[in-house]
Formats: structure tokens, sequence, C-alpha cells
């Protein structure tokens, strides 16, 4: 079985890799690609479900909550952050960085501004403890503030104060204000470097795998406004989750016109597109 | 009369009936109320009934075996032109009606379309018209010298299966379940997202009594999967969704039972959460118990009985193939993660059946907590013999006899399964083979 280590950090390029981290980096990484191509595996089948001629709505339903889950765990721990790092270059302001991030996050309403989430907090990629098993069924995936996430060894490490830092990192970044996100980010992140296993509490204590309503992902759509129609679909079996101008990946039951005919897109520009991205897109696409 | 899982007395006669009829998938068995006839469904929308045949007093040993009754094509492909769709003739369900007359009555649905089917015997015939000959043609009228009066023949048995109802046009999404309510006037027929009630005298009309389908269909993360009257109390059903949650409703309540009565669900386990774990826990049968005091339920691993009384846990869970749980991701690849299997109960609710991989199956009993998990194959299993229970070994040493995980064939799935209404035989449907097993009288 693996043995628990603690994560390396993403994106910081300064920290100190210790024996026991690389271990546990080696198992994070691990975890991280076994999650990649579960993820990877998912989008491929909501793809064929709409090349199919009548999808199976059950499946269709399971396999994109099994995506969104996977998309909330990688935000969660900055993964996706780091992906979408690659889009926008470092110049952009933190704001665009966040928004850019967004592609794949989810808000709370269909209206609201972009939700920068715990991102911010997670900028600095917490470590954090994972446990994974080969085929990925026994990795544990916590809900809530009250849940604990891996084999009691974390719950252990828990204190009623990191739990009510998580709630005011929730409150500030339910409010949008970057500024104090990144004091928040700033207070816990040194609390990091000194108490790891308490942080992950913090990680996966902040989020939880709702089913909120998805929102429409304008950021989303100006990555894919200069991109080819044909990548609907692809935009579909992403996110499935869109404004509500466009069909969703159930909708397709509800249409008379195949998915092809995508309505216009309302698009505001917030981030610019990339090859890369398009690249790394078409590598989930083609599951290289 | 207790069923015994002693495995010297189980199953020891076996009757095997290869569909002799181009070999179509097998897509739902159900036993009428006395248990008398078997109806399966196919993929090819054909519905095959049997009949078991009277007990012989000369042979005091044997019991009655089931063979064809009637074989008629229910449901067509259709194609909806709107949204350019082809409907699948596949028979998802087949329900009796209980018998009233000399007729029998069954309800069966593919994905779109209910029909109630007569199955009817006629053994005699009238002979002797005036007008037409034997043969159907009209007579002559001026050979006609005298007059006679038809008399009743007796011929050869027939059997013919007329459609009497056709419930079409009330289902957007494809129906998993119809189930006949108590009164016996009314029936339910559900979809993905939709719950609609009968009248079977009334085909132009249904009223929707659930609606699940969210005003945005980008939020949809929860779908219905099977739904189920009480068996004594007609205001009362069941559903079942996505998320591994039953819903009860009382159709007196509201004329929109989207607000349930009941709700019951089993909180998770934290420590064996996965990303699995919604789709494993998604039901894929829910039938209440012959008594109307129990309900269970089907997920991919396990069988669970809940008490109508406790809406927070089963009172029992039992494990079908726990030793599946490390599998999930390539069963996930493969998609079986997604088979829908389905339950029974036997007719005096001590024991419930449930099907499996590698044409297993697997009874529990409730009483004893034994369980035993058997076979259907030609290859393993004789006309008359007895069947051997089987193992699946998780790990470590294999013993003789037993089969390891890796080695289970999962394109042999056994999703449907069906309980005579009174005595211990069992119809087991493997793939395109249908297998009626008998328990051994002393």
């Amino acid at each position: 079985m693996f043995s628990k280590g603690t994560k390396r950090k993403f994106s910081d390029g300064d920290e100190e890799i210790s024996d026991e981290s690389l271990v546990g980096a080696r198992v994070a990484s691990s975890y991280s690609l076994q999650r990649q191509s579960l993820l990877d595996m998912s989008l491929i089948k909501l793809q064929l479900c709409h090349m199919l001629v009548e999808p199976n709505l059950c499946r269709s339903v399971l396999i994109a909550n099994t995506v969104r889950q996977i998309q909330e765990e990688m935000t969660h721990d900055g993964s996706w952050h780091m992906v979408t790092e690659a889009f926008c270059g470092p110049g952009q302001s933190p704001s665009e960085r966040l928004v850019a991030t967004e592609v794949l996050c989810r808000s709370r309403e269909q209206d609201a501004e972009p939700k920068l989430f715990s991102v911010i907090s997670y900028e600095g990629c917490r470590e954090e403890e994972v446990v994974a098993d080969e085929t990925l069924c026994s990795v544990s995936v916590s809900d809530t503030v009250s849940n604990v996430c891996l084999a009691g060894r974390i719950g252990q490490c828990w204190e009623k104060s990191e739990l009510s830092g998580v709630e005011r990192d929730e409150e500030a970044l339910e409010d949008s204000r970057l500024g104090s996100g990144e004091d928040e980010e700033i207070d816990t992140e040194d609390g990091a470097s000194t108490e790891s296993p308490k942080t992950t509490g913090q990680v996966f204590g902040t989020f939880e795998i709702k089913n909120s309503s998805p929102a429409p992902d304008s950021a989303l759509e100006e990555l894919f406004s200069d991109v080819d129609t044909s990548y609907y679909d692809l935009d579909t079996m992403l996110t499935g989750m869109q404004s509500a101008p466009k069909m969703g990946p159930y909708d397709i039951l509800d249409s008379l016109a195949p998915s092809h005919s995508s309505p216009s897109i309302v698009s505001t520009p917030k981030c610019r597109s990339d090859l890369n991205e398009l690249d790394h897109i078409m590598e989930i696409i083609v599951g290289s | 009369l207790r069923f015994e899982l002693e495995t010297s007395k189980l199953n020891n006669c076996l009757i095997f009936l290869p569909f002799g009829y181009a070999a179509d998938i097998i897509s739902t068995v159900e036993f009428n109320y006395s248990g008398e006839l078997l109806a399966t469904g196919d993929k090819g929308g054909r519905v095959v009934i049997f009949q078991r045949e009277q007990e012989s007093k000369n042979r005091l040993l044997s019991r009655g075996e089931y063979n064809v009754y009637s074989t008629f094509q229910s449901h067509e492909p259709e194609f909806d032109y709107l949204k350019s769709l082809e409907i699948e003739e596949k028979i998802n369900k087949i329900r009796w009606l209980p018998q009233q007359n000399a007729a029998h009555f069954l309800l069966s649905a593919n994905d779109k379309t209910i029909k109630l089917w007569k199955i009817s015997e006629r053994d005699k015939r009238a002979e002797g018209y005036n007008l037409k000959d034997e043969d159907g043609r009209l007579r002559d009228p001026f050979r006609i010298t005298t007059l006679r009066v038809p008399v009743l023949m007796p011929m050869d048995l027939m059997v013919e299966a007329s459609p009497r109802r056709i419930f079409a046009n009330a289902h957007t999404y494809h129906i998993n379940s119809i189930s006949v309510n108590s009164d016996y006037e009314t029936y339910l027929s559900a979809d993905d997202l939709r719950i609609n009630l009968w009248h079977l005298e009334i085909t132009d009309r249904s009223f929707n009594i659930v609606d699940i389908k969210p005003a945005n269909m980008e939020e949809l993360t929860e779908v219905i999967t099977a739904a189920e009257c009480h068996p004594h109390q007609c205001n009362v059903f069941v559903y079942s969704s996505s998320k591994g949650t039953i819903r009860l409703c009382d159709m007196r309540a509201a004329a929109l039972c989207d607000r349930h009565s009941k709700f019951f669900e089993e909180p998770e386990d934290p420590s064996s959460r996965s990303f699995f774990s919604e789709i494993i826990s998604s039901i894929s049968d829910v039938k209440f118990s012959h008594s109307g005091r129990y309900m269970m339920t089907r997920d991919y691993l396990s069988v669970k009985v809940w008490d109508l009384n406790m809406e927070n846990r089963p009172v029992e869970t039992y494990q079908v193939h726990e030793y599946l749980r490390s599998k999930l991701c390539s069963l996930y690849e493969n998609d079986c993660i997604f088979d829908k299997f389905e339950c029974c109960w036997n007719g005096s609710d001590s024991a419930i059946m449930t099907g499996s991989y590698n044409n297993f199956f697997r009874m529990f009993d409730r009483n004893t907590r034994r369980d035993i998990t058997l076979e259907a194959s030609r290859e393993n299993s004789k006309p008359r013999a007895m069947l051997k229970p089987r193992k699946v070994c998780t790990g470590g040493k294999r013993k003789k006899d037993e089969i390891s995980v890796d080695s289970l064939d999962f394109n042999k799935k056994i999703l449907h399964t069906a309980w005579h209404p009174k005595e211990n035989v069992i119809a087991v449907a493997a793939t395109n083979n249908l297998y009626i097993f008998q328990d051994k009288v002393n």
C-alpha cells in the first residue's frame, strides 16, 4: 500500500524537498496521474455520449457529476490552477489568472461574478496528505468541514482554530475581495510551513462537493471564441455547464436541432486564448 | 415453509430453455400473480410467455415444467422524426395484471410506449356456417337449400395475443419502470425525470405525479432510476434516484408529488469515499416486499432492505460482490459500473435474490443470514442436476473450484431474475438464455 506522505508544493520554486516529501511527491503525482486519467476517460465518455443517437441520461448525469467532482478537487489542491497558469502568462494580474481558473470552476449562481473560491488561498499550493490506491478507488475526498478525509490521522490533527480559519477564508472569498483574500493567504501560508497536517483540514475543509448550479462560463466562452465551431461539442463536454443560450449535454433530448448548431455565445473578454490551452484540450480529447 | 439454503436441498431440478427464436438478449423477466405464467421480454421487442404444466399425478416427484405458451411481437422499432432519433423496440419492463377472467393481461413497455396485451386461449371453433364454407369462402346464396345452426367444435389450442390499449406520447425520456397499482385500475410509469399515473382504460391522458426536471437542464444532477406502487396502499409509491436516495410519496397529499412523505438515505461512510461513490450508490432497482412493510434497493455492490418506518438507514445490507470495490476504475472504463441489476423477493419475503457477473446470481436468506452464489450456465449444469455453490476468490491462495476475480467474465451478467410468488421456483436471464430452477421436493 502507498505510504502517506506530503505533497510537494506546485508553483513555488523555493521549496525544500525532504526525503519524506519525495516519497509523498511520488504518491501524490501518481494520484494526480490517476485522477487526470479518470478525468480524461470521463470527458471522452461524455463526448461519445453526444455522438450516440440517444444518450442514456442516467449514465451521462453520473459521468458529468464525476467530472465535476474531479474538477472541484483539482481546483482545491491547485492542480487546476497550475494547468491554467500555462494558459495565461505570468505577466497577468492575479484577477485575470483567477478568472482563467474559473474556466472549469463552478459558481453558485448563474449570474454572479466569478467566485474566486479558495484558489487564492491555494496559490501557494498547500501541502496535503494523500493516500492513493492503485485504482483510485479508496482515495478519499472530504465533503464537509467535519469529514475526515483520510484514515483518522488528519482528523486528529484538526483543531477548532483551523476550522474557524477556514470559515474566515470562505467568507473572504465569498465577498470576492482579492485584497483580503491575499491577506488570508499570507497568514495561512505562514501557518502551513510549520504545521503541515493542519493545512490539510483547510484544503479539504473549505470545499464541499455540492451540487450547486453551474454558471455560464463567460471566460470559457472567450477561450473558445476564436476556435472552430466544431469545438462546441468539446465545450459542452468539458464543462457540462453553459450559459442559457447554449445547449448542455442533456439538452440533446429536448432540442430539435443537433448540437452543432449552437446559438450565439455571450462572451466578455477576460482572458487571452492561447495555443497551449488548445493543445491541452486536444490532449484531453485524444487521451494521449 | 422455510426456504432452506442447505446446498444439498437447493435447486435440485434444472430446466433451461435456450431461446430458440433468433437468440435475443432478454431484457425483462416476470412471473404472473399465480406463478403459472412466466413472461420474458427481449431486445427485439418480443414477448415470450411460458406456462407451467399441470403436475402429473403419475410422476409424483416431478414438478410442472415451463413450456412456451405464447410468443408475440410487442413493440416495433420506431423513428421519432422530430428529434431524428430511433426509438428502440427493446422491452424494458413487463408487469402482469391480476387475472379477472379467463384471459391474461400484461403491460409491456419500451422506452416510450406502454401496451396492454390480452392473452387468451381459443380451443373451440364454430363450424357449420350457413353463408360461408369451412375455408371461409362465401357460399353462393342460390346453392343454400337448408339452414343449420353452427356448432362449436374443439380445435387445437391457440393462444392469441392482442393489444388492447396503447399508452403513448407521455414520456420524453426513457421509461425505466412500470408498476400496477393495488387498486387494479391504475398504474404508474416512470422515466428518467417524470412519473405518470395512468388509468388502464384511458389511453389519451395520464397524470404527471412527479417531475424532477430542472428549469435549466444544465442543473441536472439526479435522475429517477426506478419506481413502484405499494402492494397494498394504492396511494403510496416510491421512486429511487441515481444519488442513492428513495422517496416515498403519498398521492393523497397533493396532485403533484414533488414533495416526498418519506426520504430514505443511508449516510455515506466518509472513509470509503471515492470518485466512484456516487455512481455505485445509484439505485438500479427498488421492490416492495410482499408484506408491504419493507422495500429492497439494489445499488452496484449491495442489496439493502429498508423498513418503511425507518428512513435514516436500511435494516439489512447484503454485499453482492464486494470484491469488485477495488476494480471500480476498470469497471468504469468498460462501462460495467453502469449495469442495472434487478433484485427480487421470494413469496414469503424470507429470501432475496439478485444477479452478478460471470453468470453468477446470489441468494440471501434473511433469517439465517446465509448466502449462496450459484451459476447459470449450460456447461456447468445438466438437466435435473443439483447446482453447485460457487465462490469467488478474492486474494491469496485460490482453492479448488474457486474462481478468481480477474477471471470473471463481465460480459456474462445476470441483470434480471424473478421468483415464483408462491414456490421456490426462480427464473434467471443470462444474456439470451433463460434458466428456470426449482427446489427439490422431498
